[in-house]
């Protein structure tokens, strides 16, 4: 962010300049320092500006961010949460939640489905054995009354995995409140961004007027360290796009 | 067949848990990382690792490290389901002495496959 300094303060550089070649040309070096000692504020005061429109801005994002959704109840509970890395919290427990119901309401169905298939595959064997003529009365009866059993059987195990399919569509709700959670905390990091992007320019600026140099060394990436997923696979050569990458990788080193 | 499932989310662990149960083992335990899984690795007798990779306190890869440096661990076989996708990374697995690979996300049937593949070798 190089800004121009505005007219007035380009006059009065000059004006200071031609007066600082005056008083050195004149060997009046007391008046000379005087004017580089102004020289100095000036420029302070031009990075003391900067700095305190950067910290502001930087305040008025952190400030901005603040959620407005939905219902009194909604707003009750998210202000209760007052910065981002607590907002991700929720989206964790939010997601947390979400996966454990569903799979509660998994767990539930399976033994159902499980019961219905074990049932029709007995009762497929028997009604083989009716076809064929290999099944005395007794039996029959036996037969008659399983099959009444588990039609009534087969309509409350479908009611009941109806019910929890249902439950499961619902539990996805979350995905529009995270969703939303998630946009706000990614525009404040868009912000915060920027602006620290600005700010790093304006310590540039300071550096390279003050002469300090830095020891700058790039952090060394620590794969052995977990990465976490990786964005944007497509065309990139150090990373793999899928487990048939995975296997033709593992293969090739003698798997 | 006792197995340990490692992870640091409980969802992952239970979906884990529950495909494990579909494909006949039913003896799983849980641990929620390395440092918690390896005192029970050297006195629970499991038969087989189940291990994430991006854990905090002790990652899979040095859980894994553990294991192979361990000799009454050493040749228990070790799955890694993680979504750790990096090339060096999965070398660096394989180079520990990873059994198998499995990246995240993953379906049933290629966990299922991947298990089998290593009992197969072991057998």
């Amino acid at each position: 962010m190089e800004k121009k300094p505005d007219f007035g303060e380009q006059e009065r550089l000059s004006e200071q300049a031609s007066t600082l070649m005056e008083h050195v040309s004149n060997g009046n070096y007391a008046e000379a320092m005087k004017v580089i000692s102004e020289l100095n504020e000036t420029r302070d005061r031009t990075l003391y500006q900067e700095v305190g429109k950067l910290t502001r801005s930087l305040h008025e994002a952190i400030r901005r961010f603040a959620i407005d959704i939905g219902t009194v109840q909604q707003q009750e509970e998210m202000s209760k949460i007052a910065d981002a890395s607590d907002r991700l919290a929720y989206v964790v427990d939010m997601t947390n939640k979400a996966a454990n119901k569903t799979m509660d309401l998994v767990e539930a169905s399976m033994p159902l489905a499980v019961d219905i298939r074990n049932e029709a595959g007995e009762l497929k064997e028997a009604w083989g054995r009716l076809r064929r003529r290999e099944m005395d009365p007794s039996e029959f009866r036996e037969l008659y009354k399983r099959i009444d059993k588990f039609f009534l059987e087969l309509t409350q195990n479908s009611d009941k995995v109806y019910g929890n399919l249902s439950e499961i569509l619902l539990a996805q709700d979350f995905q529009d409140l995270t969703g939303q959670v998630i946009q706000k905390v990614t525009t404040l990091v868009r912000e915060v961004e920027e602006n620290l992007v600005n700010l790093v320019a304006m310590a540039g600026k300071v550096d390279r007027l003050t002469g300090i140099q830095h020891d700058m060394k790039a952090e060394q990436e620590d794969i052995m360290k977990g990465q976490g997923p990786q964005m944007n696979t497509e065309g990139r050569s150090d990373v793999v796009s899928s487990q048939d990458d995975v296997d033709d990788l593992l293969s090739s080193l003698g798997f | 067949m006792k197995i340990l499932v490692v992870d640091d989310f409980s969802t992952m662990r239970r979906i884990i848990k529950n495909l494990l149960r579909d494909l006949g083992f039913t003896n799983t335990e849980e641990a929620d990382d390395g440092q918690t899984a390896l005192p029970m690795l050297k006195t629970g007798k499991f038969d087989f690792l189940v291990t994430d990779w991006n854990m905090p306190g002790m990652t899979g890869i040095e859980l894994l490290q553990a294991v192979r440096a361990d000799e009454s661990l050493k040749n228990l076989p070790v799955l890694m389901v993680t979504a750790e996708a990096k090339r060096d990374q999965i070398v660096a697995a394989a180079q520990a002495g990873v059994n198998g690979y499995v990246v995240k996300p993953f379906t049933a049937a290629v966990l299922k496959e991947k298990i089998e593949k290593i009992f197969e070798r072991i057998d």
